[in-house]
């Protein structure tokens, strides 16, 4: 058995190149402590530093040099030009809009695919693994780069934002709650197939009430996550805050930008608190 | 109040009489359901589905058609104008920006949590923290963009600024759970100042940062990709450029490229993170 285990375990690469320092205990015993591995992980670390510097031609002289520049921009941002608020309602609505149609939507379409992407339901490994693939790819292109897209085929407009919010929402919404339906208590959804549910009736009163809370809890998160990234979608046509904020930093009209900004940190700030006390309600 | 008096009963109830008692919230449900609806009915207001685009078909098919055979000429060019090289400018600001977002977090964390500061103080550093996490990075990008000019340097500066919100939010929750026993038993035995912190303070705070850190690479190098939109360096400024001159080959190779690296940094990325919370 003691053998077996020694098999088992395999001693890592690290420990092969430098062997452990072995210590003599005053009752003659001996231990062996492995090398501290700081020195490598400091060395590698370094390395990358270096080389990322070379690469983006990081200079903090520029920032120490023309810094007036930003605190100028900065200062005029936080002087927002109040006048200029009725023009902002209209996008700011827009982007609410967006982005609660967007994240109902991604969410409800994210349910089935999780379903399908968790392995203690579905049984067929293949299934999985395809879902899982192409939920991975999903996840991984930008939400301004999907918003790209969905303008081009769809027109400018916030159409093509909720089209782009939806996708990020199910990407997102799908992968975190196949790993919250992996955690769930199997026994009961096992007693109603055993009782003669079928698949779909067994989910539906077995495990939905127990994935419900966290369902509904990632739900409020990504519409926390969507109201600002909505507000960025406008910059590349589709529709919302975006276009207003391009608009008034190629005028460069910094206090108009102050007040979309500080409209907007008025909406997350609420939405975010709300969101926040459901999802403690929730928990 | 008399159905539930009935119940109240010593013996246990029978599955019957369980099954009656029941909460009911219908009420709450009916008025959840009321409140999504009306949002839905009043979001669904603003977006009008005004049928596709005059060249949309033709864009789709393009991304399609690009996705399924990207430009491999471009895919495995070494030099500037190549993939491999715009991947890692992308990631050299991710790296960059995270490092010097989270250094610059640690002192912001710990002038935000009320254990450590006085209330008006921890109160005043959250609301900047509120403030620098509320601008989107893409503004952020645009007003240092000013500083200094369209070139990788800005990414770092912006991912720099950016990243010290989310992160030192999730600083503060570490340093709110340090267990404080500890220390005074590191007091009752003597320690120094110094001692305390490299003992008592360190170890339990330093796994927590390290994988906040890694967690914020992750999402750096997402928000690299697409800030190279507004000129501040990494991949996305090639790809933006290839959209609207709609070379779908050349859309198709950045992409491939950027959902590659992507799904190999997550990989990494939760291994390590899922190896320092379960400590080796």
């Amino acid at each position: 058995m003691a053998k077996k285990k020694e098999a088992a375990y395999r001693v890592p690469l690290f420990d092969r190149i430098f062997k452990p320092e072995t210590i003599t205990l005053p009752n003659g015993h001996t231990v062996s402590r492995p090398r501290s591995r700081t020195p490598l992980i400091a060395a590698i670390l370094i390395a990358v530093v270096w080389a990322s510097i070379q690469l983006t031609g990081f200079d903090i002289g520029i920032i120490i040099r023309r810094g007036h520049q930003f605190t100028y921009i900065l200062a005029r941002i936080f002087h927002p030009n109040f006048s200029y608020f009725s023009k902002v309602v209209g996008p700011l609505l827009d982007t609410i809009k967006m982005s609660i149609l967007g994240s109902v939507l991604g969410a409800t379409l994210a349910l089935p695919f999780a379903v399908v992407a968790s392995t203690n339901i579905n049984k067929s490994a293949l299934a999985v693994s395809l879902c899982r693939f192409l939920l991975n790819i999903i996840r991984t292109l930008p939400t301004l780069v999907i918003a790209k897209f969905a303008a081009l085929i769809f027109g400018l407009g916030t159409f093509a934002g909720t089209v782009a919010i939806t996708v990020f929402t199910f990407g997102v919404v799908s992968k975190m709650m196949y790993e919250a339906i992996e955690t769930i208590d199997m026994g009961a959804f096992e007693a109603m197939e055993s009782a003669g549910g079928d698949k779909f009736q067994s989910f539906r009163t077995a495990c939905f009430p127990q994935i419900l809370p966290t369902y509904l809890s990632y739900c409020l998160y990504s519409l926390e996550m969507n109201i600002r990234a909505a507000a960025i979608l406008g910059y590349v046509g589709a529709g919302g805050l975006g276009l207003l904020i391009n608009e008034r930093i190629g005028w460069r009209d910094y206090e108009g930008l102050g007040m979309v900004l500080l409209a907007l940190f008025v909406v997350v700030f609420i939405i975010e608190n709300t969101s926040q006390y459901l999802r403690r309600k929730l928990s | 109040m008399a159905k539930q008096n009935k119940l109240l009963t010593d013996r246990p109830l029978t599955i019957e009489e369980a099954y009656e008692a029941r909460p009911r919230l219908w009420w709450v449900y009916t008025l959840i359901v009321l409140i999504v609806a009306s949002l839905l009915t009043w979001s669904g207001t603003a977006v009008r589905f005004g049928g596709f685009a005059t060249k949309g078909i033709e864009v789709a098919k393009g991304v399609g058609n690009g996705l399924l055979h990207p430009d491999t000429n471009l895919l495995f060019n070494l030099t500037t104008e190549g993939v491999p090289y715009q991947l890692f400018q992308t990631v050299a600001i991710a790296v960059l920006g995270t490092l010097i977002g989270g250094l610059l977090a640690v002192p912001f964390s710990f002038l935000a949590s009320d254990k450590i500061v006085p209330k008006w103080v921890a109160f005043i550093t959250s609301a900047v923290i509120l403030i620098i996490r509320t601008i989107p990075s893409l503004v952020w990008a645009l007003v240092w963009i000013r500083v200094t000019g369209p070139n990788a340097f800005c990414g770092v500066v912006t991912q720099s600024v950016c990243s010290i919100g989310m992160i030192s939010k999730m600083y503060i929750t570490a340093i709110e759970d340090i267990d404080v026993r500890i220390l005074e038993s590191l007091d009752a035995s003597g320690c120094t100042a110094f001692q305390k912190i490299r003992y008592g303070i360190l170890p339990q705070i330093i796994p927590n940062f390290i994988s906040t850190v890694i967690y914020r690479f992750d999402i750096n190098v997402k928000d690299a990709t697409t800030l190279g939109i507004v000129g501040a360096g990494g991949i996305g400024a090639a790809l933006i450029q290839c959209i609207n001159s709609s070379r779908w080959s050349m859309v198709g190779a950045y992409l491939c490229g950027m959902v590659v690296l992507m799904l190999f940094i997550e990989f990494f990325s939760t291994r390590i993170r899922s190896k320092l919370t379960r400590g080796q």
